[in-house]
């Protein structure tokens, strides 16, 4: 994770398109400027961060629905819940399930675990759009890499 | 069995806290209910989730912004579950 990019997914751990599932690993930094503030003396991960990862998984899992060819933007978050502190250096596994493909809209639901427990779930909807941008469009297929999407799904943009 | 104006409606009034007896069919979701792409938003899912069916929504702004049709045909409430009948009849 690099938090000052809003990097949040470190790799696309499994993928499973047919039936709507991605996970992903995610490794807290172990220092970050985020941790200055948040707090002095005793850093976590804020809970905004942890939505955000938990977004960023779902959008991977409907970029590949969509191989792509448009982008999830982040609409509405429901039922968030913060379980338990997430430090620096904790490795995070997240989770995310298609719980309804719409049209121009999707919905997910996902959740966080580290070390074996829940720390943080929501479910999320975005509307799916096509890229606004080319500029937009060729840092997704990027990271889409640099993640480890399947090239198979990178081919719609 | 609810009809499908009344389940449209109950999605709107809980959805968009709006009073029931605000919503007719002949209101507008947009220009009478005030309803939001946002709050829309939850109102297709719901309407997605209840008659299992998934509207086609980008389509309908195609049309709207090809001037094909005007919103009326998709947004009066009596147009929009006329449009979710023929949905769910086709799905059937």
């Amino acid at each position: 994770m690099r938090l000052e990019y809003f990097q949040m997914v470190d790799r696309i751990t499994s993928l499973d398109v047919p039936g709507g599932k991605i996970a992903t690993a995610c490794l807290v930094p172990e220092q970050s400027p985020v941790f200055e503030g948040h707090f002095p003396g005793y850093p976590i991960l804020p809970g905004v961060l942890l939505i955000e990862t938990m977004a960023q998984t779902g959008g991977w899992l409907i970029l590949a629905t969509q191989h792509c060819a448009k982008m999830p933007f982040l609409m509405q978050v429901e039922k968030a819940k913060m379980r338990a502190f997430v430090s620096p250096g904790q490795p995070l596994e997240v989770e995310a399930t298609l719980l309804h493909e719409g049209s121009g809209y999707a919905v997910v639901k996902a959740t966080i675990v580290s070390g074996g427990k829940k720390v943080t779930e929501a479910e999320i909807r975005y509307g799916v759009v096509p890229f606004p941008n080319e500029t937009l469009k060729v840092a997704m297929l990027e990271t889409a890499r640099r993640v480890g999407l399947p090239e198979e799904f990178c081919n719609g943009a | 069995m609810a009809s499908t104006y009344e389940t449209v409606s109950g999605i709107i009034s809980d959805t968009c806290d709006i009073e029931p007896d605000k919503i007719t069919p002949e209101s507008h979701a947009i220009n009478d209910l005030g309803i939001d792409s946002l709050d829309f938003l939850d109102v297709a899912f719901a309407i997605d989730k209840a008659f299992g069916i998934k509207m086609p929504l980008e389509q309908w702004t195609q049309d709207v912004n090809a001037g094909t049709v005007t919103t009326d045909e998709y947004f009066v409430l009596k147009n929009l579950c006329a449009n979710i009948d023929k949905l769910v009849a086709a799905k059937a």
